[in-house]
């Protein structure tokens, strides 16, 4: 039930990106380039996520455990540090060229395209590599 | 941008908020697409591993279907080969300094009103328009 549940929701996540455009890299940075013909649509899916999360998560916070785990693991980190801001800077950087974030990109890869399977492979490798490093 | 077409990703982005909901009230996980490919991968730690690879092969299964079913939704690609594999590390190494990505800071980190996750929002959204705004102008 437990890893049903869980398959069931990594589903919903990548239909959701499906039919929110979120899949499409040209969509991505149409809305990323605010120079010539900036597309805000994309504020939506934001919008809709925030919408049906945020409530959950606030009751979350109030219950002592969730239905098939022992506890709640809420990230624990506060403070603004400089891997955070260099992080997120790298991240847009890659985001901005491809179009692809982790999530779209591993459902992209589903299409069996070299070119998004080559971005998934060094993806992967970055994360790899710098979990490596950091242990 | 259409009624249309806001509605219809209003509707996905909901989806994807129920999603991450699930992975919150069923494992207490925080649904971001980085982190649980990054523990699935290296597993250091515990019980929640088989929950992380049972979300993701949900989510590349449903690519692989998806690709058959509504091949449109994926479009082309925009950068070439040489561009995506630089960017791909790019993606993974800045992720996992960073501690998130769109899913892990920008809905789930958003929702809970998390600092960190507002201000990492604000600089990956910034360094990214400003990268896409720069390719669109050469």
């Amino acid at each position: 039930m437990k890893l049903v549940l869980a398959a069931i929701a990594g589903a919903l996540f990548a239909i959701g990106l499906l039919i929110s455009d979120m899949t499409s890299p040209g969509r991505i940075v149409a809305f990323l380039d605010v120079g010539t013909a900036w597309d805000p649509t994309l504020m939506f899916v934001m919008a809709g996520a925030i919408g049906v999360y945020a409530p959950v998560a606030w009751i979350a916070r109030k219950r002592p455990r969730p239905l098939f785990a022992r506890a709640f693991h809420w990230p624990e980190a506060t403070t603004i540090d400089l891997p955070l801001l260099g992080g997120a800077m790298i991240f847009g950087v890659g985001w901005g060229l491809s179009g692809f974030c982790p999530g779209p990109a591993l459902v992209a890869a589903g299409t069996g395209r070299i070119d998004t399977l080559v971005f998934v492979a060094t993806m992967i490798a970055g994360i790899v590599a710098l979990r490596l490093v950091r242990r | 941008m259409t009624t249309e077409s806001a509605l219809r990703v209003l509707l996905g982005g909901a989806l994807i908020g129920l999603a991450a909901a699930i992975a919150l009230i069923a494992h207490g996980r925080i649904a971001g697409i980085s982190g649980t490919l990054g523990r699935a991968l290296d597993g250091d730690d515990d019980d929640g591993r088989p929950v992380r690879l049972a979300f993701l092969v949900g989510l590349v299964a449903t690519g692989v279907i998806g690709a058959q079913l509504v091949p449109g939704a994926f479009g082309a690609n925009v950068a070439g080969i040489a561009q995506l594999a630089i960017a791909g590390l790019l993606v993974g190494v800045g992720t996992t300094l960073g501690n998130g990505c769109t899913s892990g800071h920008g809905v789930c980190g958003i929702s809970r009103g998390s600092r960190r996750s507002f201000v990492a929002v604000a600089v990956f959204m910034a360094t990214a328009m400003v990268t896409a705004t720069i390719r669109g102008a050469l």
